[in-house]
């Protein structure tokens, strides 16, 4: 027997109420769970290095151009391949010419030093990052302290971000990264076919207290790390005694890279 | 009712039938033993107390929303230590922690995920130090 009008009114209004009320089920379920013991426990006396916002100076005149110290210990500690296809390449720190590195206060008549000058280039952990903006699975995010993190488990390699930095400084995993790591850290994961990667700050290193890779691994102490917020930090004294310019920063990005040329 | 092309129907049909019940007549009458899951390992040995981060019965069942947990502490929250109920503190890490006692992964972890038919995919990234070593 179909239903009369009256009957189909009220199982319809009744239907409407079930499906915009979550079910009780799973309230009760979210309470318990909220009160359960799954909650991270507070950070106890770590030795971990914090900073209001952590910076890196990068001084091209001390840099010496054809040593590859600070890339090859990025490199060997993030497990970045080293992949021969160059359509495929993965890469956190790199050299770069400086036509490419500034490419608007580059032009003919700059003297030949500085056009024939290699400058390694690294994620600018931008205060305006666009890949953040442009993410849609929240995978990158900026923290607190200005690190701009990629969190590889929520990534799903759609690649708008890697459209959307200006820098370059994101890679894609177009094969498997494994078979190409030279010498893998066990103390790092690698990644995975099909997700972004890129310079982490080496936060996994602050958080035990340690400098970035490429800072220590640096002779010649180009590459300075710290907490541009702090006046006595080892950036802010190099950034108030010498001009300093960012990578593009016409676009607005805020890198937090200073170079000094 | 005419039910036109019946026998091909009713083949179709019945060969569904039997194909989506498989695996319930293949089995039948058949025991598959549960895993053995070895825990036994040098580090889990030399523990005076041998206990997880957790009780047993709260790890069996909840290890992967507790990984999952912290997962989002370590990686979006720079969050890396935990309490656990009875007031101990780990710092969190799967291969940092787990692993260093469960280091026989093939026999504890994968036994279970294999019996279960779960394919987890911490280890696309996680380095298994027993695969590599």
């Amino acid at each position: 027997m179909a239903p009369t009008r009256r009957e189909f009114l009220i199982i319809a209004g009744l239907s409407a109420i079930g499906v915009a009320c979550p079910p009780l089920g799973r309230i009760i379920a979210k309470e318990t769970t909220s009160r359960g013991t799954l909650s991270p426990g507070a950070p106890g006396s770590s030795p971990a290095l914090k900073a209001k916002r952590w910076a890196m100076v990068v001084d091209a005149n001390k840099c010496c151009g054809d040593c590859t110290d600070c890339m090859t210990a990025c490199h060997q500690a993030h497990n970045v391949p080293a992949i021969g296809n160059v359509n495929h390449e993965v890469k956190w720190i790199w050299p770069e010419r400086f036509e490419n590195v500034f490419p608007a206060e580059s032009h003919t008549r700059i003297q030949e030093t500085v056009r024939k000058q290699i400058i390694p280039v690294l994620c600018n952990h931008c205060d305006n990052p666009p890949c953040v903006r442009v993410c849609p699975t929240g995978a990158t995010f900026r923290r607190a302290d200005g690190i701009v993190m990629m969190d590889s488990h929520r990534c799903i390699g759609c690649k708008i971000c890697l459209a959307a930095c200006p820098f370059g400084a994101r890679s894609i995993n177009f094969v498997n990264p494994r078979p190409f790591i030279r010498k893998l850290n066990l103390d790092f994961p690698t990644r995975t076919k099909g997700v972004i990667e890129k310079c982490n700050f080496c936060e996994e290193r602050l958080a035990r207290g340690i400098l970035p890779a490429c800072v220590l691994a640096c002779q010649e102490k180009a590459l300075v790390f710290g907490d541009v917020e702090d006046p006595n930090s080892k950036v802010r004294q190099i950034l108030d005694k010498k001009f300093s310019i960012r990578r593009r920063a016409e676009l607005g990005t805020k890198p937090q890279v200073y170079y000094i040329l | 009712m005419k039910l036109y092309n019946r026998g091909i129907i009713i083949v179709g049909i019945v060969v569904f039938l039997a194909a989506i019940t498989f695996p319930f007549w293949y089995d039948r009458g058949k025991t598959i033993a549960p895993p053995a899951i070895e825990l036994d390992t040098p580090a889990i040995q030399k523990l005076a107390d041998k206990r997880c981060v957790e009780d047993t019965a709260f790890m069996r069942d909840n290890h992967m929303k507790l990984l999952a947990s912290w997962r989002e502490s370590v990686v979006r929250k720079d969050i890396r230590v935990y309490t656990s109920k009875d007031g101990r503190v780990f710092e969190m890490g799967l291969t940092g922690n787990c692993l260093e006692c469960h280091e026989n992964k093939s026999r504890f972890c994968d036994r279970c995920h294999d019996y279960t038919g779960v394919k987890p995919t911490c280890w696309n990234c996680h380095i298994n130090p027993e695969e590599v070593l």
